[in-house]
């Protein structure tokens, strides 16, 4: 074990950031303000969900860690040696196997379960802010449930593009109360935000934290004639074949050919293992990396 | 009868100084009150204290509202005001600019309000928001512009539209050609008299214009430092005024 307090942070800020979960799970959709702390990465580098995990983890807790879905990037692999050493908690990379989850901008495919939690990073945490400038301002839409304003940003996008033209952080309404901006993940895994774990966001920076408890009703906003869409790339993983993951677009060559896999690695190396094969793909471990 | 909305002894005091004091009226359903006086003589504040965006020190503001009949919305919770603010009254500001959304589609700023009281399907909200810039003389071709991109006149015909979409049933007016010239002044005052008798509005017009009041309002009151010192039909007290006040305002009018 290292020098650090369990999971860096004192027992005092982690009590501080419980109080502000507890009170998020009761509220859903709530953005509860926690006093957030100075973190060794800079803000934007999911300081608010890195003190969020360093709040709820336990010492028998296994930790995984993605980025767009990757778990192996710089960001992911950097916060998650940072536990490895501040906590000493076991780490995976396969999704079954973690109790805690922090993710940057993607909801694992696999179906999470009740045992499990997912900590959300967040930029931004307030949906209404390019609408609305002033926090107090939003903040009293927020508590007489005005929320118009949402829907003229979705009518906007319609009147110009034909068609509502948020493809991430796409608007969600918890409970029928709170509007929420679910982090920016791509509208794909909006209808995922109903599920069995434990959801929490933090936003370290803005210094909000808030959640989704398990089974709330989280719905999507939208227009009657132009209701809500889970939309992703119209094409099959090239390297393990997968028809219902969200897919990335990678460039390979000079001449425009495309690849399309699957964002998240730990799906598609699991569903590669098991012997499923892409378009474009070998079996692992053939493959030249 | 009862009146729509029923004023009773408003006062707002800015420390010591006086907002407004000792104001009473009732405003029947249909029926146009407009309010002059100099600059500073309270009328602004006296509109801002009926509209809900400031809190009277004194009195009482009742609203006929449709569910409760007459109540108070001094006193009233602040999300019902609110309602209010969008569904039963409507609030034309002197700049467009502060009634309007600069960043966002002529046709959004019409719909917002329908929006904000539930309207979920957007062909209909842009159908309605097409109606509206007709009604207004917008060309139904402007609707995606922004307002940054119009002329004043059109920014203050934009800002009515707006207002009027969800069928309120009062329109407060605060120098609502303040800033215009001639030309498109009356052409707005000809487009507010007939929407006004078309809808069977209801409305207070803040103005210093006498003019205004003469072609748009059916009965005037007359505030200096904050009271009123006279009120009557608006032909009557403009032909024949009473108080040395109303008397110098009338006899200040420039003739062409």
């Amino acid at each position: 074990m290292s020098d650090y307090n369990f999971a860096y942070l004192d027992e005092q800020t982690k009590r501080m950031i419980r109080r502000a979960i507890l009170k998020g799970l009761a509220i859903p959709g709530y953005q509860v303000p926690f006093a957030s702390r100075e973190m060794p990465m800079p803000y934007g580098w999911g300081t608010g969900g890195v003190q969020v995990s360093a709040a709820v983890l336990t010492p028998d807790d296994t930790f995984k860690v993605i980025d767009q879905g990757a778990d192996d990037t710089t960001n992911a692999v950097s916060i998650r040696r940072f536990f490895e050493k501040t906590a000493g908690v076991a780490v995976t990379e396969a999704t079954a196997e973690a109790s805690v989850i922090q993710t940057r901008h993607r909801i694992p495919e696999e179906v999470l379960r009740a045992d499990q939690i997912l900590v959300y990073q967040v930029p931004i945490p307030e949906p209404l802010r390019f609408l609305e400038p002033s926090e107090v301002e939003t903040r009293k839409m927020h508590s007489l449930e005005e929320y118009g304003l949402m829907h003229v940003k979705l009518y906007e996008d319609i009147s110009q593009h034909g068609a509502i033209a948020t493809s991430y952080a796409y608007p969600v309404k918890v409970e029928g109360r709170y509007v929420m901006d679910p982090s920016p993940i791509p509208k794909f895994d909006n209808p995922k935000l109903e599920m069995a774990a434990i959801q929490l966001f933090g936003a370290g920076r803005e210094q909000r934290i808030y959640a989704v408890p398990p089974y709330a009703k989280v719905v999507s906003l939208d227009f009657e004639d132009f209701p809500f869409e889970a939309s992703k790339a119209d094409h099959a993983c090239d390297l393990c074949g997968a028809e219902d993951s969200y897919l990335d677009e990678l460039i390979v060559d000079d001449a425009g050919g495309r690849l399309f896999m699957c964002s998240d690695t730990d799906y598609c190396s699991t569903r590669r293992k098991a012997g499923h094969v892409g378009a474009q793909g070998v079996p692992l471990g053939e493959d030249a990396a | 009868m009862t009146p729509l909305l029923q004023v009773e002894n408003i006062a707002k005091f800015y420390g010591a100084r006086v907002g407004c004091k000792d104001v009473s009226f009732d405003l029947f359903p249909g029926e146009v009150m407009g309010i002059v006086g100099e600059s500073g003589s309270g009328k602004s504040t006296l509109l801002n204290c009926l509209a809900g965006h400031l809190t009277p020190d004194a009195g009482a503001v009742r609203f006929d509202t449709k569910t409760d009949g007459l109540r108070d919305t001094v006193t009233m919770r602040e999300p019902e005001r609110r309602m209010l603010g969008r569904t039963d009254w409507a609030f034309v500001h002197q700049h467009a600019r502060d009634g309007l959304r600069m960043n966002v589609s002529a046709g959004g700023n019409v719909g917002e309000r329908l929006m904000a009281v539930g309207a979920r399907h957007y062909g209909q909200i842009r159908d309605t928001a097409t109606d509206w810039l007709g009604r207004v003389e917008i060309a139904a071709d402007r609707i995606d512009d922004r307002p940054t991109a119009f002329s004043g006149g059109m920014q203050q015909r934009l800002q009515i539209a707006r207002n009027l979409v969800t069928g309120p049933r009062l329109v407060f007016m605060d120098e609502p050609t303040g800033g215009l010239d001639v030309s498109v002044q009356a052409r707005l005052l000809d487009l507010l008299r007939g929407l006004v008798r078309e809808m069977g509005l209801s409305a207070i017009i803040v103005t210093h214009d006498l003019a205004v009041v003469r072609l748009l309002a059916d009965r005037l009151m007359v505030m200096k430092d904050g009271h009123v010192v006279e009120t009557g039909l608006t032909d009557q007290v403009l032909d024949d005024p009473q108080h040395a006040y109303t008397q110098l305002l009338v006899s200040s009018v420039l003739q062409v």
